[in-house]
Order: C-alpha cells, then sequence, then structure tokens
C-alpha cells in the first residue's frame, strides 16, 4: 500500500511542465473513511469463490495467488455487495456487514 | 567569402519542404492554402515517394491540423504543419493550446494578408495576430534564412528549457514563389544536426500514464503561464545558441536580429522579412553619397530581443520602424510600438518615426524605403505613423 499523499500546492519552480498530472489513482488516497458499515471476512465459510472480487466496485478485495485474503480498508467505501452476492458454504456467509465504530 | 556548396535552385516554399523532408518528422497534418500550399503539396510526394516515413495526414481544415499535429505531439511526435493567412487564422484557437501544453510543433508559415477584403498576397498581419499565442516567431528574409531556420526551430523548440511551438514565416509570393539559389546541406547532416525527438513525457508511453490538458482553475493555471512566459524568456539564450552551432558547422550563423551598417549609423530602419533584403540595396546606394544610414532586421519577434535592439539603436538619432500590418490600436503598429517600448529605457533616446507598408502584397520599392531615409535624415519626422505607397 502506497503511503497516503496530502495535496500541497506547488510554486512555478517546482510544477511538473504545462498541465502535467500523473495517472489518476485512488491507490495513494484513503477513500475508505466514511464508511458506515464494514464488510468481515469468516474464512471458514469462504469457498473461494471470488464473486466479492469480481463484483467489488472499489477493487477492495485483496487476492493472493488466486486466493480471498481479505479487505483493504483503506478504499472500501462498505457498500455491501460482496456480502450481498456471498454464497457461502451451507449457507453461512462467508462476508457479514459490522457497524463501523466512531 | 566562402565558395558556396551544393547550391539548388529552389523557390520558399520549394526550400521549407526540402528542410522537412530532411527533418522527416513522425507526423505531419495540413490543409492547403494560397501561397503555402507548395510546402505540403510537395512535402505529400517525399511521403508519396517513399523519401520520408512521415504519416501524412490530409485534415479537413486548418483547425484540424494544428489539432492533429498537438495530438500526434503529445503523444510523442515530432509534428509539422504549413499555412497561411485565414488558415493560421483557423489555428488561432490551437495555437495557445499547443504552446501552454508546451508542445514543440513548426509550422512553415507563408505570411499573406488576412480577409477583408479578400487578398492571397504577402503582408504580415496573419503572425502579427498570433503574436500572443505563445508560439515563437522567426521570419525569413530569403529562402536560404526559411531553410535554415526551419530545421534550427527543430532544436529550439524541442530544446528542455524551451518546449514552445514556432512559426518559421516568408513574406508571400515575394519569398514563396521566388526562385532563388540556396545552398543546401547533405541530407545526413541535417538528419545529424536535428537528432532525434526524445520527449520527457509522452502520452503513449503506458509504462508512465499521465493527463494532459485538464482543467485548470484559479488554483493552477496561473503557476503554469508563469512557467510558459518563463520559457519564452529562456528561449533567447537558445535561439542563439543554436544559431551560432548552425554556424559554426555549417558557415550561417544567426541570431535574434541582423544589423546591417549600424556601427556609424545616424538614421536606421527596423524591419522584418524579405523588405530587409530591398533596404540593404538603398543603404549600399545611399552609402555611396555619404548617408550614414543602416538597417536593423528583426529575425525573431517571439520572444522580442530587446536587449539587443537597444544595445544596436542605442547611439543612432533617429529610428525608423516599418511594419507589415497595422494593429488597429489606433496609434502605432505593434513592431514599432514594441521598439519604442524598449528604446524608452535609454537615457539618450533616438527619435522614433513610424511606417506601415505593403498591405495586401503592395510592392515596397527602393524608391520609397530611399525616401523613408531621406525623411528620418531630413530631421522632420513626427509621431504620426505613415502609409507608404498609399493613395490619398
Amino acid at each position: 500500500m502506497a503511503d497516503i499523499k496530502v495535496e500541497k500546492k506547488k510554486g512555478w519552480k517546482d510544477l511538473p511542465a504545462c498541465d502535467y498530472l500523473e495517472a489518476g489513482s485512488a491507490a495513494a488516497f484513503e477513500t475508505g473513511d466514511w464508511r458506515s458499515e464494514k464488510p468481515v471476512w469468516i474464512p471458514e465459510n469462504c469457498i473461494q469463490c471470488l464473486f466479492c472480487w469480481v463484483y467489488c466496485p472499489d477493487s477492495s478485495v485483496i487476492v493472493k495467488d488466486g486466493q480471498m485474503t481479505g479487505f483493504d480498508y483503506k478504499h472500501c467505501k462498505g457498500c455491501g455487495i460482496c456480502a450481498t452476492e456471498c454464497p457461502g458454504k451451507k449457507g453461512n456467509k462467508a462476508i457479514k456487514m459490522e457497524a463501523e465504530k466512531k | 567569402m566562402p565558395e558556396k556548396k551544393n547550391l539548388k535552385a529552389k523557390t520558399g516554399n520549394e526550400a521549407m519542404a526540402e528542410a522537412m523532408r530532411q527533418i522527416n518528422p513522425d507526423v505531419v497534418a495540413a490543409y492547403p492554402i494560397t501561397p503555402a500550399t507548395e510546402i505540403v503539396q510537395i512535402f505529400s510526394q517525399f511521403v508519396a515517394d517513399g523519401l520520408v516515413n512521415t504519416e501524412f495526414v490530409a485534415v479537413e481544415s486548418e483547425h484540424s491540423a494544428l489539432s492533429a499535429c498537438i495530438g500526434a505531439s503529445a503523444a510523442g511526435a515530432r509534428a509539422m504543419t504549413g499555412t497561411s493567412s485565414q488558415g493560421l487564422a483557423l489555428m488561432y484557437e490551437m495555437m495557445y493550446i499547443a504552446a501552454g501544453l508546451r508542445l514543440p510543433i513548426v509550422i512553415a508559415e507563408v505570411n499573406r494578408a488576412l480577409s477583408a477584403p479578400i487578398n492571397i498576397h504577402g503582408d504580415q498581419s496573419d503572425t502579427m495576430g498570433a503574436r500572443d499565442s505563445g508560439f515563437l516567431q522567426i521570419y525569413c528574409e530569403n529562402s536560404q534564412e526559411a531553410y535554415d531556420s526551419m530545421i534550427q526551430a527543430v532544436r529550439i523548440c524541442e530544446h528542455p528549457d524551451v518546449l514552445l511551438p514556432a512559426t518559421v514565416s516568408t513574406d508571400g509570393f515575394i519569398i514563396s514563389h521566388c526562385m532563388e539559389a540556396i545552398e543546401m546541406l547533405p541530407d545526413e547532416q541535417v538528419k545529424e544536426f536535428v537528432g532525434s525527438y526524445k520527449p520527457k513525457n509522452w502520452l503513449l508511453d503506458v509504462d508512465h500514464p499521465f493527463t494532459l490538458g485538464a482543467i485548470d482553475l484559479q488554483d493552477y493555471y496561473f503557476e503554469h503561464k508563469r512557467q510558459e512566459i518563463e520559457a519564452m524568456r529562456k528561449a533567447t539564450k537558445v535561439i542563439k545558441e543554436i544559431g551560432k552551432e548552425f554556424g559554426q558547422k555549417f558557415g550561417r550563423s544567426y541570431d535574434m536580429i541582423e544589423t546591417y551598417k549600424l556601427e556609424d549609423a545616424e538614421a536606421a530602419i527596423v524591419v522584418l522579412g524579405s523588405t530587409a533584403g530591398t533596404a540593404k540595396v538603398v543603404i549600399d546606394e545611399m552609402r555611396k553619397q555619404g548617408k550614414k544610414i543602416g538597417m536593423l532586421k528583426i529575425r525573431v519577434f517571439r520572444p522580442f530581443p530587446f536587449d539587443d535592439i537597444r544595445e544596436a539603436l542605442k547611439n543612432v538619432k533617429v529610428v525608423g520602424v516599418m511594419d507589415r500590418h497595422d494593429g488597429y490600436n489606433g496609434y502605432v503598429p505593434p513592431v514599432c510600438s514594441e521598439v519604442r517600448s524598449c528604446l524608452y529605457e535609454l537615457d539618450k533616446k533616438p527619435k522614433i518615426a513610424s511606417y506601415v507598408y505593403g498591405l495586401g502584397g503592395r510592392d515596397i520599392t527602393v524608391e520609397m524605403i530611399t525616401d523613408i531615409y531621406q525623411e528620418l535624415l531630413s530631421g522632420k519626422t513626427d509621431t504620426n505613423t505613415k502609409y507608404i505607397g498609399v493613395r490619398e
């Protein structure tokens, strides 16, 4: 995970020439901090179907070597699509939504 | 004078097309317009004959021509085009964009009057209308200068301290269609001089994606424009260095201005383009009669060579500035306005007289320039702009 960036306005001597902007990417910014509910992964109910990874609109399902391993909470907005789509094992969901504690 | 080698009979348009062939740009997008049509017409033949590797884009307007060049240049290509008059006017919108995005596009420009009334002949109103666009502007006295300046312009524009586009212009028909013997360089020497274009950022570089041309509001626009202003200021040094290097390699040196018999001159004219050649004939004739006269030719109008002009004219008593465009500010035309502005800094200011000539291709003759010198020497000049050769 890249370090979290804070925008600092540069002067004309330090700015890249013309309005050159690095490719837009939320990867370097914390975009999930306004979430009210978060998904929680229950590994024993997970069949590794990767539906959550397919459906996640924020690329916040962390997959390593083809296996679901958890969530990127810096970017997850808590939409709950993963929990809805999760087929689980024998009727027990592998993802459930919990309220964020503030 | 060293013996000239490899002399070829070329019109101004042919000379510019030949320079483009030797530069071998990646992309040329163009639309025909008199008197610049031949430049890209001849060049398109080079493309058809396989003499260049250029992608030639036959677009539907000049606005599209420069737009295509902007896209190509941003993508990482060396891009060029050619146009004149209304064609350049149709490019105006895109010229500011090419300059603002810092894209080193070179336009082979043939100076022609702007409509209305419609007229296809030479005056400098087209490029003068683009003088605030952020383009470098090089005005050529003859075909040789046009050929040499096209080659230098590529290097100047692509210099990391500059990264601005340029127009290299010739006077319509007077240079564009008149045949002269020019000294051409061997293809490989031009290729070596211009080198290959290696942009720092280019949009087709998929490993380093970036956005170009995004909205830039109150918080950043000013800083980016300040950078563009600085690039224009730094261009003077680069133009001088490259003009000197060109001279060392090929025997013809170039600078921001050219002076002719100005050292002891009491009266001088300031002029751009082909009229400088006519003025040299007048100066030689009048010098024979003991008249102390000289000339300052502004080769590069953008950036404006303030320091050089001030230094060159500081001891002249009276200066006549000749504009081939009026500027319609109701006072003095643009070249005179800027020359006067830079001479104002001198403690001992020369008297300045303003002349507008040659609109719509009206001839400027040896006799007319002689009359101007006689008026300057008579001491009877005033602050009103005079219109040379117009019927009262």
